[in-house]
């Protein structure tokens, strides 16, 4: 009997991350994560090989197969804020979100007395828990997304994916506090009439 | 009294900071009497568990991955 030292998880886990097949579609939807909160394709690559790399070291450490996605992706993340907080590329995001074109997209939802237009008015969303599981509920996201001006959308991924605080946020794009709500103001209400008009509501015809 | 473009407002902020009693207050008497805001604030939880299971990679189901699970013969049938 010779037993190895190495926990049976980490076995696994090693043999999922070489398993070409599987690195293969984890590695493109890194890349298209990484991608979309970088803007940058080297540094990307860079963030998603380092991620996995990591990954592969940390295995032994890692117990469970079941979220190994979830797993390598928590590592992905962390690389990408590390990224965020060296560099200086949140610089452009101020100069090109301007406030006053912020508001005058919030403000086409609603009429002059600052209520909902009639069109605009939020509709019920059903099961949106159910939709999580559809890919192509994934793709609309996606879509909704890169529908955003990009500062916006990556204002938006900063706070919602990336997990920073509004005011981290501010600081480094140098913008204020307040234009930061607008900005994640129009963000979400801009992803959330997206989804409703790409999915949510014209989703009644699209089970059968 | 709130205007909806200002509880939109409200209910986005509410993710980002605690709000003040008064906001607070203002903000629940118009969800009260206002669908279109309710359902505003509730797509903005839904919205942010979206983002968080995107961020999770949740966003491609890895059917073909799980499945070519069986490698291992783990069965053993």
């Amino acid at each position: 009997m010779s037993a190895a030292p190495s926990p049976a998880a980490a076995t696994d886990t090693t043999a999922a991350l070489s398993d070409p097949a599987q690195l293969a579609a984890l590695h493109r939807d890194m890349l298209r994560f990484a991608r979309l909160q970088l803007r940058d394709q080297a540094l990307a690559e860079d963030a998603v090989q380092e991620a996995i790399e990591a990954a592969l070291v940390g295995a032994a450490a890692y117990a469970g197969k079941a979220a190994l996605r979830t797993w390598v992706f928590s590592i992905l993340r962390n690389k990408i804020v590390d990224l965020l907080r060296r560099g200086s590329r949140l610089t452009t995001l101020g100069c090109v979100v301007g406030e006053d074109d912020e508001e005058g997209a919030i403000d086409a939802l609603f009429r002059a007395n600052g209520h909902w237009q009639p069109d605009c008015r939020p509709r019920g969303w059903e099961a949106p828990e159910e939709s999580l599981e559809n890919k192509q509920f994934w793709a609309v996201f996606e879509a909704c997304l890169d529908h955003l001006p990009q500062s916006v959308a990556r204002v938006f991924m900063m706070r919602e994916m990336l997990g920073f605080e509004t005011a981290e946020i501010c600081a480094k794009a140098g913008i204020t506090a307040n234009n930061c709500h607008v900005i994640l103001h129009r963000a979400r209400t801009g992803l959330r009439q997206c989804l409703e008009r790409n999915w949510f509501v014209t989703g009644e015809c699209r089970a059968c | 009294m709130l205007t909806c473009k200002d509880a939109t407002r409200l209910c986005s902020e509410a993710l980002d900071r605690p709000l003040t009693l008064r906001e607070r207050l203002t903000l629940r008497a118009h969800l009260l009497i206002c669908t279109g805001c309710t359902r505003y604030n509730e797509q903005m939880a839904a919205l942010r568990r979206i983002a968080a299971r995107f961020a999770d990679g949740g966003f491609a189901r890895p059917d073909g991955e799980t499945d070519a699970d069986g490698g291992n013969g783990s069965e053993g049938k």
